[in-house]
């Protein structure tokens, strides 16, 4: 036992090792093969401990758990990460209630303590939430369920209901563990719960919904940790928790929203109501890319703002051959990405990388804004509301005070959009019509391509 | 009791501190590396299999499964992903 509590305190520094070393692109590979050392070494503690174990059977577990997730890690695509952690977070968050269930039902006829019994709730609830959560939040990710919000008169008041039926059910338990019924109870209104709280939220809003299931998976495991009054899952699911935790934080705060207003406001559908007011005539001039590539010739600076639509075409690639022809002709590059850009937290950043894109030329919100100010060529491929200006000065906009990429402060703005439909938020952005601003539409990889054959004919 | 409520703040601060110092362009490395260190359940996962006599051997069965395809599919993946990250 004394071994096994060593071996677990090892892989819990593994874990905040490998962690720490994710603080920098150069040693976060070796510290993900280190976390990931330290996982085997708990585990193989754990089989070693010298208890009557069933190995065959766990044998049979671990293979069938080693062929899907390498198969998924192997043959998932970079944009569909989001999903992929989706599923992640519930399977994570499903481990973690049924090893608290196998735990109630060897201990419930055995007069378990108090401490033991709220545990269990506490990580069966949090388990089974964090599960059928995360299945909702993939089916809407993957587009097998509506990306728009989905509410139900009264929806509020029946998810407070649902939670206190759970609260209720859970004390009962503590009072009767015998009543497997208040058991399956608080199984079921969780289960519930997780779907009902996921269903309302809109597309838009999945980053800070899929941060937020991460930290429950955490906070789950760390739970289950106390049931089994072991340290190895309280420190790992105290560290998952505090990293979800941050990751949603930074989400909302790069949407300008509170946590609150995504979980209950079930607005960031694909199309959320549009404009109440009048829409203001925007002047546009539409330019070709001929005339395009004549501006990028005169530039030193330009800036690519690259926006979710640029990975829905597959157009990163082009992105990068563009970029790579300015910087062979002498010309500074830089790609600036908002915190919200992608479907995840940091997923643009994995697609451009994916694009071997070199990370230092990726500049996040704070580090690019300054250099807006002497940048001669804004290139916007697939973004939209993460520039809109409204969101510095129209009080009446629902972006207002969101955190934006000021690219109107760069001399020439270029904005390539498939058509003038607006963003996520459903409103007009008002950049297209600015003076420094001209519009080059078209499907962003035939528009890079087109425009990299028209530099080498300049 | 204390002693594993000490563990438990403690290491929500560490995680605070280190967590915080990941820059963006790896957060979602960070994702899926942090999914796979919660499949740190499977520690109880394969505990489960022999504490719950029928069923629960069961349910430690299914958990030991959901929680290998976290570890095995999640440090898998961000291999992938950090590999891609190159320097100019």
């Amino acid at each position: 036992m004394e071994f096994t509590n060593i071996a677990y305190v090892v892989g819990a520094v593994c874990f905040i090792l490998g962690i720490k070393m994710l603080s920098h692109p150069r040693t976060a590979r070796k510290g993900n093969g280190i976390a990931a050392l330290g996982m085997l070494i708990a585990i193989v503690a754990t089989l070693t401990a010298g208890e009557v174990l069933d190995f065959k059977m766990i044998g049979i577990a671990v293979l069938i758990g080693s062929i899907i997730g390498g198969f998924i890690a192997q043959k998932i695509e970079m944009t569909q990460m989001p999903q992929m952690v989706a599923i992640f977070n519930g399977l994570g968050g499903g481990a973690s209630a049924l090893v608290a269930s196998a735990e109630f039902f060897s201990q419930h006829n055995q007069s378990p303590s108090t401490f033991l019994l709220v545990t269990i709730i506490l990580s069966v609830f949090i388990g089974t939430l964090t599960f059928t959560g995360s299945f909702v939040a993939f089916g809407k990710l993957q587009g097998f369920i509506s990306g728009k919000p989905i509410v139900f008169p009264s929806q509020q008041l029946f998810n407070a209901l649902v939670l206190i039926s759970i609260i209720a059910l859970g004390y009962s338990i503590v009072g009767n563990p015998l009543d497997l019924n208040l058991f399956y109870g608080v199984l079921i209104a969780a289960a519930i719960l997780g779907i009902t709280l996921t269903m309302p939220i809109g597309g838009a809003d999945m980053p800070v919904v899929i941060s937020l299931l991460n930290s429950y998976s955490g906070v789950a495991a760390a739970a289950t940790g106390f049931v089994l009054m072991n340290n190895a899952l309280i420190i790992s699911g105290a560290l998952v928790g505090a990293s979800g935790l941050i990751l949603t934080q930074i989400m909302c705060k790069g949407m300008n929203r509170s946590l609150q207003n995504v979980i209950f406001g079930a607005v960031g559908g694909d199309v959320a109501g549009g404009p109440s007011g009048e829409v203001q005539e925007l002047n546009i001039k539409s330019y070709s890319t001929e005339e395009a590539a004549m501006i990028f010739d005169a530039a030193e600076k330009v800036v690519i703002v690259p926006g979710y639509g640029l990975a829905v075409a597959q157009a990163q690639h082009a992105a990068r051959e563009v970029g790579e022809w300015l910087e062979a002709q002498g010309k500074t590059v830089l790609y600036a990405i908002h915190p919200v850009a992608g479907r995840m937290p940091g997923h643009m950043n994995v697609l451009l990388a994916e694009a071997n894109i070199p990370y230092e030329q990726l500049k996040d919100l704070d580090e690019i804004n300054p250099e807006f100010e002497d940048c001669d060529v804004a290139l916007i491929l697939g973004a939209n509301d993460v520039v809109n200006p409204a969101a510095r000065h129209d009080k009446s906009s629902p972006i207002f005070g969101m955190p934006i990429l000021n690219v109107d402060k760069a001399r020439t703005v270029i904005v390539n959009k498939r058509s003038m439909n607006p963003g996520f938020a459903g409103i007009q952005n008002e950049l297209f019509g600015y003076d420094n601003t001209i519009m080059v539409f078209g499907d962003a990889k035939d528009m890079l391509n087109q425009l990299l054959s028209d530099f080498k004919e300049l | 009791m204390i002693d594993i409520f000490t563990v438990f703040i403690l290491a929500i601060f560490v995680g605070n501190e280190i967590i915080n110092k990941v820059p963006p362009t790896l957060h979602t490395p960070l994702m899926s590396g942090s999914n796979a260190i919660s499949g740190i359940a499977i520690v109880g996962a394969i505990i489960a299999t022999e504490v719950g006599g029928e069923l629960g051997s069961w349910l430690g069965f299914i958990a030991v499964i959901f929680a290998t395809i976290n570890v095995v599919g999640g440090f898998l993946v961000t291999d992938r992903m950090l590999k891609m990250f190159k320097k100019r």
